[in-house]
């Protein structure tokens, strides 16, 4: 028998099944949504997950507030376009009231303040599962990462003492003032993600495209000049030909040398390269464990 | 092109990460800056070489005590196939990890140190593997430079194995001799062991036919959602969201929907990218029937002539993956094939010996990494199959009331 599904078709039909299954198990679930191209996936998978039906659950963007202007205007467009409810969760907020201090320095970013914001928002609207775009081989501790990933009362992760996951039986069930995380991409690659964008047209954001920006090149990552980033002395800004390969708070998303303007080119150039995805992540770059330390304070 | 999920397992330092490594290296799948960064580590850390072991051990504790604790996945890729590996935790306590990361793989790969032989680890998991239902089975005999690469080692191990194995059942056994350090018949062929004739780890991984593994006789539709948009546009749309666990389905296919008994026709099958005309496993579809029947989550649609056993009694090969033993006569909340009850442990019949796959009948507490057969009452009937016949219909978890955790994985016999 030739009953065959294709990589992508398969990693679809997971995804839409556990998409549903947070859908079938929570009662207020929210799908975290930054206006990147992970996010952007899962928000589709999601819409083929119900259709003929709406979402059964509002977006919500942790705001930085140091944004990439085009993420925005992309995620206004999206969002009006797809008549989905849309919620801001603003970092600024947080900063004003107090919940969280601002980190100073040239090396300063929000990346990390997002944490606070996305657990005040959980509580403020009594979420009780996020689902996101963060996939397994991202990065070393995410690889770690479960379909559903329990979280206490805290928002911690404990990655010592995950739940097994067996079979495609995701055990939801959890006490009061605890929540989920759900990663319905978690088996998808970089490059299987712009496969299926590629093959499903989806819009993605122009910086995700080459352009020419200027940069500021630190510890071997170009930043993009933007009122958000602090100058070293000593630090020049240059024109380069550049596009995003991650898209995260404007403070400590590299940009990435490249020329690809279309989505095949993209799919083209990741295909071959030899460098990862979050090489440009500043953030990554604190420490060795810094990702494995901030999802343990909540962090996505 | 397919996609093959595989999981490693074998005990501690027999050198399952540095094989991951090397294969992730060797298929250059490992990026520069990954690997300056393991490099580092090796240095800081005074391994004398590039520690490829340090690719896949993501959490700090992991690279202080230089072991695996939780199953990491892997994503590679080669020309002919995309790969999806669960690189499972040795370690005698994290065994539960192991039972996770082989209940969706299609093919296993069981290490053995060439020094030390076929060990009670080796056993288990293999054991394991084989109760999970994955057919295929590449034992790699691994650290054959410290053996002088002789044959008569491997093949003294290949004998304990098979006479081990002869009693559980694995369709598709292969052995390989590797040196994961140095890359020997991992990816490339071996120079210095010209005994050995047959292919490489990775020829076997990207060769081995897995697409026939699903079940596409017996039709199974577990009833994971129901789409009700109440719109204008759709305004009586009532589907049934899930996915195909067994079988094909067509419109017009004549079905019968447990545990209320009723018949009725597939009327659409409905996905996003318009109607389809047929849906098989693992398709994640909606469909719609041609009469209103009360239908919910948990429900299973399956065909008059072929239905799932429906009963309240269950008899379960159970693996305890939970802190706190099991409770003879305790309760459990069951969970299987999209559908949630409580039930009640009625008898454990027998424990595993799984050194000897003896069963123990004068000693049945089971405890953490105990397997055992077990029966179950539940307070409403599952829909299941004879787990080698349906690895969806066929499996359960049990979850422990008031910590909510997965205490055990059950398989239908």
């Amino acid at each position: 028998m030739s009953y065959r599904l294709s990589h992508l078709k398969q990693l679809e039909a997971e995804s839409i099944y556990v998409i549903r299954e947070v859908a079938a198990q929570f009662e207020n679930p929210v799908l975290l949504f930054s206006g990147g191209k992970d996010s952007i996936v899962v928000l589709h998978l999601a819409r083929k997950a119900f259709y003929p039906a709406k979402l059964p659950f509002p977006i919500m963007h942790v705001d930085t507030g140091h944004n990439f202007e085009e993420t925005i205007k992309f995620r206004d467009t999206l969002v009006e376009k797809l008549g989905v409810k849309l919620i801001v969760a603003s970092v600024q907020d947080s900063i004003d009231q107090g919940k969280v201090v601002e980190e100073t320095g040239v090396n300063a970013s929000r990346n990390g303040l997002q944490s606070v914001t996305l657990m005040d928002a959980i509580e403020h609207y009594k979420f009780d599962c996020a689902l996101g775009g963060a996939r397994r081989d991202e990065e070393k501790a995410r690889a770690k990462e479960r379909f559903f990933s329990h979280r206490d009362e805290f928002g911690q992760w404990d990655p010592k003492n995950q739940r097994p996951e067996l079979w495609s039986i995701f055990n939801g069930k959890k006490n009061f003032g605890e929540h989920f995380r759900a990663f319905p991409i978690s088996n998808w690659t970089e490059l299987d993600v712009w496969q299926y964008i590629n093959e499903e047209k989806l819009d993605i954001p122009e910086i995700y495209f080459a352009h020419e920006r200027d940069v500021i090149k630190r510890n071997g990552v170009f930043l993009a000049d933007t009122p958000f980033v602090t100058k070293a002395e000593g630090e020049q800004t240059e024109k380069r030909m550049v596009r995003f390969r991650t898209i995260g708070d404007a403070t400590c998303t590299g940009a990435w040398e490249s020329e690809a303007a279309t989505i095949e080119e993209i799919v083209e150039e990741i295909s071959v390269t030899r460098l990862a995805e979050r090489a440009s992540r500043a953030d990554d770059k604190r420490s060795e464990s810094a990702m494995e330390d901030r999802k343990k304070q909540g962090y996505f | 092109m397919d996609l093959l999920k595989f999981v490693t397992a074998g005990s501690v330092d027999d050198g399952k990460s540095t094989l991951i490594g090397r294969l992730l290296y060797d298929t250059k799948t490992i990026f520069e800056d990954t690997l300056e960064q393991v490099k580092m580590s090796s240095e800081r850390r005074g391994d004398g070489h590039t520690n490829l072991a340090l690719v896949t051990d993501g959490l700090r504790a992991e690279r202080e005590q230089g072991i695996t604790i939780d199953v990491a996945y892997r994503y590679f890729a080669t020309p002919k196939r995309k790969f999806i590996l669960a690189d499972t935790p040795g370690h005698i306590q994290y065994t539960r990890n192991m039972v996770t990361g082989a209940s969706n793989a299609d093919l296993a790969i069981v290490m053995i140190d060439a020094r030390h032989g076929v060990i009670e680890q080796t056993k288990r998991h293999s054991f394991i593997v084989s109760l999970l239902g994955i057919k295929h089975v590449v034992v790699a005999i691994n650290k054959m430079d410290l053996v002088d690469f002789k044959e008569e080692v491997f093949e003294q191990i290949k004998s304990d194995y098979l006479s081990f194995t002869s009693k559980i059942s694995i369709p598709d056994l292969r052995f390989v001799p590797m040196s994961a350090l140095d890359g020997d018949n991992v990816v490339d062929r071996s120079t210095k062991m010209e005994w050995y004739q047959g292919p490489t780890l990775l020829y076997i991984l990207e060769n081995v036919q897995v697409s026939n593994d699903h079940n596409f006789v017996d039709s199974r539709f577990p009833v994971q959602y129901v789409v009700r948009p109440m719109s204008n546009e759709h305004h009586d749309f009532r589907g049934y969201a899930g996915r195909v666990a067994g079988g094909v389905f067509k419109p017009g296919d004549e079905v019968t929907v447990l545990p209320s008994g009723f018949g009725t026709k597939v009327k659409a099958i409905h996905t996003f990218d318009g109607e389809i005309e047929e849906a098989f496993p693992p398709m994640s579809v909606t469909i719609t029937l041609e009469d209103e029947i009360d239908i919910s989550r948990g429900d299973m649609i399956a065909k008059p002539n072929n239905k799932p056993v429906s009963s309240q009694d269950v008899d379960l090969m159970l693996c305890w993956l939970g802190e706190r033993p099991l409770i003879p006569g305790g309760k459990y909340m069951v969970m299987h094939a999209n559908n949630d009850a409580r039930c009640m442990i009625k008898e454990v019949v027998y424990k595993m010996d799984i050194n000897t796959l003896h069963r123990v009948e004068d000693d049945k507490s089971i405890r953490m990494n105990d397997i055992g057969r077990v029966r179950i009452r539940t307070t409403k009937p599952l829909h299941g199959d004879i787990y080698s016949k349906n690895r969806f219909t066929g499996s359960l978890i049990l979850v422990e009331e008031g910590t909510n955790n997965t205490v055990a994985a059950g398989i239908i016999i």
